[in-house]
């Protein structure tokens, strides 16, 4: 019995195209694995979606009345964003974790020793847990929808919004591979994926105006990136943004201040969250 | 290939001291070694999945540190665990490893099948991994590192946890494709594997190489046949030994229950030795004309048989073939 292939195949494949084909070809194999199992654990997607959805109730409901905007507005309209970003930036703890369980698999043993590109099985998780994300947050709007929260900024204001959103999404996944791929294991990264996310998402303008705050906290919740990208969702959405009557760089240009994270993010953890992997070993 | 005086250290321990060797295109060479002598570590280096601290290693020509996509291109890997993914079926396994050495979608499609028909996974094929059976597993792994049909494979302990039949079947399956050109490095801890399929063994322990050579020429180090006897009394080893004596060409020794006495005289010995010990009034319990096999290579070189690490490794995984007298 012989294979049909000839052994150079492979390297003549390989040839026909430049490196920068390949690594996004590579990367998008990588994401058609991660995605193919979705919906062979349903019962994990349908945990996943519930959770959000729990989110949004629970505070419009027991919060609504309780805090009230500067200016006017309705708590629900204002809290959609909050909660969008909240929970995307949460998709960073979903990559920490998926990172750290693929790091223990013999898997990726399998995966270093192909001619693919390094890169590839990061860019394949991010991309599958921005999928991920993606479908959170249309079920999230809708459920917001549902309980009275309005698109009131236009049509390109709204995709712009969204696509802000995805991309914060997409650039806490490559920080959450980072943590996920400094830590032990993936019961360590269920923890330290999670526990720096708190702190980020609620010192900020997410649920609750920053006017409230004490005086040393509020500085930081008004560089805090979370503020940034909460106060250019509410902006671009229409929704009540009391943020924007401070004076700071980000209060005045939420949407620029946003996207400078978000590169500066990419640019810092793409290539550090390639390198851990490069040099980590299965154990 | 070839590996030149590679060294590899993890902290405090040295897992690789040194070792050298070198395989012919187109031959198999069994790596033995009991458990952490240091073989998955060599296979890793060789493999690129790890830099070696100190020396050299060429795989197809090409240096493995220096040149480790180009030898990616050209290697097959099945490590020593079962490299696949669970949650996906074997059919999407191979074509995802297809896909990432870049064949078209459609070539990738076509390998998975024939490696699938190949493999006796037809049926199994569009399960999730995860539903597989211990043999299943590793052939699949097996196919995984045949896909893009690699100028050498590296097989990492490929028969552990496999039963009989599989193993013969694993065997059968390493032949064909050493017949159709495929340079072979596989590790083992069972010395029947590397005496069966092996054109050459290394034998590895504590990171050194303490022997090279063909089945045959370790084989003849060790020295020639022996008779074996089981006692079915251990007190009577003193006794049985000095009653055989006059048979032996060489020193005799002993282990538990059964005295080892090295011979020249083929079937006619054992003739011998059953009326000496019978006149003796000596139980025995088995006897038989054994000739030297890996085993023996083992203890004589390392002082120790490959099976009785067994009891000091976490893992117990060595089987050692007792042969029948
Ligand atoms: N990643 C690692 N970190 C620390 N020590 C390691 C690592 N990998 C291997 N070692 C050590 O190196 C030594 C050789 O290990 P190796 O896995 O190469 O042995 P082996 O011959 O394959 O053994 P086995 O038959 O058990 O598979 C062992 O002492 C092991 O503990
Ligand atoms: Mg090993």
């Amino acid at each position: 019995m012989s294979l049909s292939a000839k052994v150079s195949e492979s390297s003549r494949y390989t040839a026909a195209h430049s490196k920068v084909y390949w690594a996004i070809h590579d990367g998008l194999v990588v994401t058609w694995r991660d995605l193919i199992k979705l919906p062979r654990s349903p019962d994990l997607l349908v945990f996943g979606l519930i959770q959000p959805i729990i989110f949004v109730l629970l505070f419009a409901f027991v919060f609504g009345g309780a805090i009230a905007i500067p200016g006017g507005g309705d708590y629900r309209s204002y809290l959609m964003p909050g909660v969008f970003v909240q929970t995307i930036a949460f998709a960073g703890a979903a990559t920490s974790v998926g990172i750290s369980t693929d790091m223990t698999k013999g898997l990726v043993d399998r995966f270093r020793s192909l001619p693919m590109a390094r890169s590839a099985v990061l860019v394949g998780r991010t991309l599958a847990d921005l999928v991920r994300g993606s479908i959170t947050i249309a079920l999230m709007s809708l459920t917001g929808l549902l309980i009275g929260w309005r698109i009131e900024g236009g049509f390109d204001n709204a995709v712009m919004a969204y696509a802000l959103l995805l991309a914060f999404g997409y650039a806490m996944s490559w920080v959450g591979a980072t943590i996920g791929l400094s830590v032990g294991s993936p019961e360590v990264a269920q923890t330290a994926g999670f526990i720096w996310l708190f702190p980020l998402t609620f010192l900020s303008n997410a649920f609750v105006p920053t006017q409230g705050m004490p005086d040393w906290l509020q500085p930081i919740a008004e560089w805090n990136p979370v503020s940034a990208i909460v106060a250019a969702e509410r902006q671009l959405f229409g929704n009540p943004n009391p943020f924007a009557d401070g004076s700071t760089l980000p209060q005045q240009y939420p949407i620029l201040v946003s996207i400078m994270w978000i590169v500066l993010l990419l640019v810092i953890f793409m290539p550090l969250a390639v390198r851990r992997y490069r040099t980590a070993t299965t154990r | 290939m070839r590996a030149t005086d590679l060294v590899k250290r993890f902290g405090s321990v040295t897992a690789l001291d040194g070792v050298s060797f070198e395989v012919e295109k187109g031959t198999v060479t069994g790596l033995l070694g009991p458990n952490g002598a240091g073989k998955t570590t060599a296979v890793r280096i060789l493999t690129t999945l790890l830099k070696p601290n100190a020396g050299e290693a060429e795989v197809a020509g090409l240096n493995v540190v220096t040149q480790p996509d180009e030898v990616r291109g050209r290697i097959g890997l099945s490590g020593q665990y079962a490299a696949i993914d669970e949650d996906l079926t074997g059919r999407e396994n191979l074509e995802m490893v297809g896909m990432l050495f870049h064949m078209p979608r459609a070539v990738a499609r076509a390998r998975a099948n024939e490696l699938l028909v190949r493999f006796d996974l037809e049926q199994a094929g569009d399960r999730p991994a995860k539903g597989y059976s211990g043999g299943m597993r590793r052939r699949l792994d097996l196919a995984a590192s045949l896909v893009a049909n690699p100028e050498v494979l590296f097989l990492d302990e490929p028969t552990t946890g496999l039963d009989p039949r599989a193993r013969i079947s694993m065997w059968q399956v390493i032949k064909d494709l050493v017949k159709d050109g495929t340079t072979v490095l596989l590790t083992t801890q069972y010395l029947d594997e590397a005496d069966s399929l092996a054109d050459q063994i290394v034998v590895i322990d504590h990171g050194r190489v303490i022997a090279k050579g063909t089945p045959d020429q370790l084989k003849r180090e060790v020295g020639g046949e022996r008779v074996e006897v089981h006692l079915l009394k251990v007190d009577q080893i003193q006794q049985a030994t000095s009653a055989l004596q006059f048979l032996a060409t060489a020193p005799i020794t002993s282990r538990e229950d059964c005295v080892m006495v090295p011979v020249t005289g083929g079937g006619s010995s054992v003739v011998e030795a059953v009326r000496a010990l019978d006149a003796d009034g000596i139980g025995i319990s088995e006897i038989g004309l054994r000739r030297p096999t890996l085993d023996d290579v083992f203890l004589s070189l390392t002082g120790h048989t490959a099976a009785s690490e067994e009891a000091e490794a976490p893992r117990p995984r060595f089987g050692r073939r007792r042969k029948a007298a």
